[in-house]
């Protein structure tokens, strides 16, 4: 022990370790092994394998845990099932006094959980104590109160019913929170599967559950890796699956979940850009580098690593960031004095080294902090690589670790065109002190979360998730809680959606033209605002239930999907046209339609329908397009009171950009106009394969887009062989959602493939949808569905 | 006292600033950010932790940098007395003992208003303690310009060894940087050897990026050292306004090689207060920054928690206000 006057000179921080007696303690109560949390009970696995779990920072065993079984799984979702009939049908104060009192028992137990958190995963206790576990509380809380104000605005939705929750190593006890807090206010029962290096806080949170008195069966916790985790997103009495985690984990999920009516949220990687702009503060910007990439030691999935630096400001800025690097401390995580711990497991830091490795041997130039690592234990030091670009593997792919890499930009355009250009679209941090350069950017970001002049904040107020492959689905605030509510009409839909003929595009005597009493029409594609002929040169043949002929549709394939795609991304005027103009533009598509009311009708009618049924069916769509018109301007995103007193926290509703709309096989015009009008309204370019037997009524539409100032490529049209085309449109990585209503098998199909992106879908399953029926053919969660949340975060303050 | 060129430690003196005229570019283009400067702040002091012996160590270096001050109408000649007696033997004798030091513990400066000047310097005779006065119609700094450097001259003339100035703000209200520039150079000139410590008032220029600017002005004008405020103003130092006040003293040494002192003053009353802010020297600045030629705290009562403290620390038991000799 050095003497004061000795420390008088080195004037060193010492340790200041953080004292764990009493989680050794309670650790050494659950020596023999813990135990799933079954039915409100601490139950034994059915299976006998352990998984060790250690402590990264010495590679000590803190303990073992059972390796989840596909029977402890369905055991633990018919404990959740039994639990739903009751915890659904308590009233939302009911729900809110549990929630509530979770909250304060995480409260009570605060420090317990830090220091747990911090021997099991790592992260520094000034992390777990400071950033992870008062969140955890804050969640509760702000969810008891949702679950208090469920009834009054959520009316007309209801529960998901039992979720199965598959949560990452990184922040373990957070993510158990952002999955059971919303899950439970708003009526569902949960399985939650911990990741199998980090499952102590759940098993600690589920002691807590039973403290605070929460019904069994409500949260259930079955520890165990990806298998069970497999087990768990394949099980069939589970109404939905939230997943955190790797975007290649998450597309298995994608694909076991398919067909199988299973709500889905995923919350994947990342490689977040942070740009620093000319007249940013550096400073500022250099702690922001501190917070976004070394912690919780770069494994965090939002972590802004790709840093990009305007070039006037480039050298400084690196200079600023290496000065400040000096003073990192890598060390014991429990010691309050230090800024980095350890990776998770070993199998990260070959990972995290590999990735480093590569860097190097493509050039890069590796910085990295002096200060020394620990003998022992996972560690690797805070680094930064310069001297790469925009191809290098260390700017492309997500290492989730402490490393970042710079690259330079010129122009505010250029700093987005880089941003954006990535398969990722999880964060972006905005660093500028001019208003109007920071929120240009902050527009311009392809990303569920933008953080001007800061980075990695949090709250339980505004939603957290992603574009493009970093998933889809928020986490948090208004937005969050619908990925576990359903509207109380979706669940008692009946099958019985028409199914699509196979198609045939060969000449046919049998369904010959009976009169030729009108000159002969010609049904084209409609691609970039042209009709267009099927690039196959086939067409099919048109007809009424009865086999009369009616024409002939265009065969559209895969490149005609390829084509109307392309025009669509064209077209991206649509999506930057003012809320205003949009409006104007689809009331005056209505207005078009209507003048073209009867001709409508008549066709409608020539494909079967009863003459009344196709008048209403025209009038129905007509004031379907006002309702969108008049919702383009007013379906507004939010402004979340998030925790801090000087910040705003803009929550604006966004286009997908380019959507795909497969339409119902019935009511070809009702049902086109119900998907097309949201996607529309809210911004988005649509390739849109109507109603397979049907297609005439939109290849007649075609003429009225026409004739409506719809700039060309926001509406494609392409019309074949329904599941064939939406297929492709699945399988399309620039389309970045798709609706699909026709068949179970269909739709189990376009969930299946599209996890090539992981664009959200939304499909029928084969139900029929009551397109009449306002409640279920139009409404807000049309728009919600045409729209992602994104949230930029602006603290102020001068 | 100190000779022209250098002052502070032996074995590590530093080039006394100095100055030079006016350079906008280094600083009319400076951002700050307050609400990213508020949150360094606020994590500085959960980012690191010292505890037992380091913990006293630290709290003995800041009894070193402590400028002792009393700043109030009614001080007397007697008062003055009693404050020196106090910097010469700040921590009892047997805490001293116990702790082990080398050599016996005295604080960095007392501080006192110019009449009060010969009295300091007739009580700290024989301690090596310098003597610091206000100066410069403290604490408003509203009086003529010649009245003001007279009243340097005058402290200078009784043996003060530094001076803490206070600036004009409507300079910097009105970013008249030149005329500041000028008037602190004229102070700077009429200081002599005696060191310069310029004090911004920071409570009353409010902007964190006034702060800046001003810190600039100040160091380019041949400040030796930046305070944030008299104690007077309605806000004094916080954590925020001096971690840009130490950015702007770095970005001025990496420009001009320059190792300027900063002085936090008013507000700072606990151990606790006096660790937040060593912190942030060294984390911003580093450990050279610790040492009480670049690092002073403006400060009365906060010696009184010190020493309780370091009580503790070699007793295990909870002190006592009324154990250590008064102020």
């Amino acid at each position: 022990m050095p003497s004061v006057s000795e420390i008088l000179d080195s004037m060193d921080y010492g340790p200041s370790p953080e004292q764990n007696s009493h989680v050794k303690e309670w650790l050494g109560r659950h020596k023999d092994g813990f135990r799933h949390f079954i039915g409100g009970a601490f139950t034994a696995s059915s299976g006998k394998q352990w998984i060790e779990v250690s402590n990264p920072a010495n590679a000590e065993t803190l303990g073992r845990v059972p390796q989840g079984t596909a029977g402890d799984i369905d055991h633990a979702v018919k404990a959740a099932r039994k639990a739903y009939k009751s915890w659904s049908r308590l009233s939302g104060h009911e729900r809110a006094r549990h929630l509530y009192a979770l909250a304060r028992h995480i409260q009570k137990r605060e420090r317990f959980l830090a220091v747990l958190e911090t021997m099991d995963n790592g992260k520094t206790i000034r992390e777990s104590r400071d950033i992870d576990i008062p969140l955890v509380a804050r969640h509760f809380y702000h969810h008891a109160g949702w679950a208090q104000l469920m009834e009054s605005e959520f009316s007309g939705y209801g529960p998901a019913g039992v979720c199965g929750q598959i949560i990452p190593w990184n922040f373990p006890l957070l993510m158990l929170a952002w999955k059971v807090a919303p899950a439970l206010a708003a009526g569902n029962t949960v399985v939650l599967k911990p990741a199998e290096f980090t499952p102590l806080t759940a098993l600690a949170f589920a002691e807590i559950c039973m403290e605070a008195g929460l019904p069994p069966g409500v949260v259930n916790i079955v520890t165990g890796d990806g298998e069970t985790g497999a087990s768990l997103a394949k099980h069939p009495d589970v109404d939905k699956i939230a997943f955190t985690g790797s975007t290649e984990v998450g597309r298995l999920i994608r694909e076991a979940t398919a067909g199988s009516g299973k709500k889905l949220s995923l919350e994947l990687g990342g490689k977040s850009p942070f740009i620093v702009f000319e007249d940013a503060d550096l400073d500022a910007a250099v702690e922001g580098v501190v917070d976004a990439v070394w912690f919780n030691q770069g494994q965090v999935c939002c972590a802004g690593t790709r840093l990009l630096l305007q070039e006037a400001i480039s050298e400084r800025f690196i200079a600023k960031l290496r000065k400040r690097m000096e003073s990192l401390r890598v060390g014991d995580p429990l010691d309050k004095s230090v800024d980095m711990g350890p990776l998770v497991a070993p199998v990260q830091l070959a990972r995290v080294t590999a990735l480093v490795k590569k860097g190097e041997s493509e050039g890069g130039t590796l910085l990295q902090a002096p200060s020394p690592l620990p003998a022992k234990g996972n560690y690797f030091p805070p680094s930064l690589f310069v001297d790469v670009d925009a191809a290098s593997t260390v700017m492309q792919e997500e290492i989730f670790g402490p490393v970042a890499a710079a690259m330079t930009f010129r122009t505010p355009e250029e700093a987005a065109a880089i941003a954006n250009h990535t398969r990722y679209g999880l964060a972006a941090s905005v660093w500028s002190e001019n208003i109007n350069v920071a929120l240009d950017a902050a527009a311009r970001m392809k990303a569920g979360v933008v953080w001007i002049n800061s980075t990695n904040l949090f709250d339980a107020a505004a939603g957290f998730g992603g574009y493009k492959e970093s998933g889809f689905g928020r986490e948090g605030g208004r937005e969050g809680l619908y990925e576990y509510l359903v509207p109380a009409w979706s669940k008692n839909l009946a099958a019985g959606a028409e199914d699509a003929a196979p198609v045939s595009a060969t000449p046919s005597a049998d369904a010959a033209a009976n009169v030729v009493d009108l000159i002969d029409r010609t049904a084209k594609l409609f691609i970039g605002g042209k009709q267009a002929r099927p690039d196959s040169g086939y067409s099919y043949a048109l007809a009424s239930p009865k086999g009369a002929r009616i024409g002939l549709a265009g065969l559209g394939n895969r490149k005609d999907i390829r084509n109307a795609v392309e025009a669509a991304l064209k077209g991206s005027a649509w999506s930057s046209a003012s809320a205003h103009n949009r409006a104007q533009v689809l009331y005056f598509l209505a207005e078009n339609l209507a003048a073209r009311a009867d001709e409508f009708a008549n066709r409608i009618k020539q494909f079967g329908a009863p003459v009344q049924a196709a008048r209403k069916e025209v009038d129905t769509a007509l004031a379907r397009m006002f309702y969108y018109a008049a919702q383009a301007d007013k379906y507004d995103g939010r402004i979340h009171s998030t925790n801090s007193k000087k910040q705003t926290t803009l929550a604006f509703n966004e286009p997908w950009g380019i959507i795909g709309l497969v339409c119902p096989n019935e009511l070809p015009l009702l049902g086109m106009i119900s998907l097309l009008m949201p996607a529309l309204a809210m911004g988005n370019r649509a390739v849109l394969v109507p109603s397979q037997a049907q297609a005439l009524v939109a290849t007649d539409f075609y003429q009225v887009l026409e004739t409506s100032d719809v700039p060309a490529g926001t509406v494609n049209i392409v019309t074949g062989a329904r599941d064939e085309l939406a297929r492709t449109l699945a399988e399309h990585d620039e389309v970045a959602a798709l609706w699909y209503l026709g068949s179970a098998a269909g739709s189990a199909m376009v969930e299946k493939a599209s996890a090539g992106n992981l664009k959200p879908t939304w499909v029928n399953n084969g139900k029929r949808i009551d397109w009449f029926a306002a409640e279920q053919g139009e409404g807000h969660d049309y728009l919600r569905r045409a729209t992602q949340v994104k949230n930029i975060w602006i603290p102020y303050g001068e | 006292m100190m000779n022209d060129m250098t002052h502070g430690l032996g074995g590590n003196a530093l080039t006394r600033n100095s100055g030079m005229p006016l350079a906008l570019p280094m600083f009319e283009k400076a951002q700050v950010n307050t609400a990213a400067a508020e949150r360094r702040a606020a994590t500085l002091g959960t980012r690191r932790s010292v505890k037992k012996e380091y913990q006293a160590a630290w709290l003995v270096k800041a009894v070193q940098c402590i400028d002792l001050t009393t700043l109030a109408g009614d001080d007397t000649a007697g008062r003055v007395h009693r404050l020196c007696e106090k910097a010469r033997r700040p921590v009892r004798e047997d805490i001293q003992e116990k702790l082990g030091l080398s050599e016996s513990l005295k604080v960095g400066a007392v501080c006192v208003y110019p009449a009060m000047v010969p009295h300091a310097v007739k009580a700290l005779r024989g301690s090596g303690i310098p003597v610091a006065s206000v100066a410069t119609g403290f604490p408003a700094g509203l009086t003529p310009l010649k009245i003001r450097l007279a009243e340097i001259r005058y402290a200078v003339d009784e043996g003060a060894g530094e001076i803490d100035i206070v600036i004009f703000r409507e300079q910097v209200l009105h970013q008249d940087w030149q005329a500041l520039h000028d008037e602190i150079a004229a102070m700077r000139e009429a200081c002599g050897a005696a060191h310069l410590k310029a004090i911004l008032a920071t409570g009353d220029l409010k902007t964190l990026r006034n702060v800046y600017k001003a810190s600039m002005v100040a160091m380019q004008a041949g400040a030796d050292f930046i305070k944030t405020s008299t104690g007077k103003e309605d806000v004094n130092a916080t954590l925020p306004v001096s971690l840009t006040m130490v950015r702007a003293l770095r970005d001025f040494g990496e420009q001009t090689g320059f190792k300027i002192g900063f002085k936090p003053a008013g507000g700072l009353r606990t151990a606790k207060d006096a660790m937040n802010w060593q912190i942030l020297m060294k984390e911003e600045l580093g450990r050279r920054w610790l040492e009480p030629d670049l690092f002073r705290i403006g400060a009365s009562s906060m010696l009184a928690d010190i020493e309780r403290q370091l009580e503790h620390y070699v007793t295990g038991r909870y002190a006592a206000l009324s154990h250590h000799p008064m102020a």
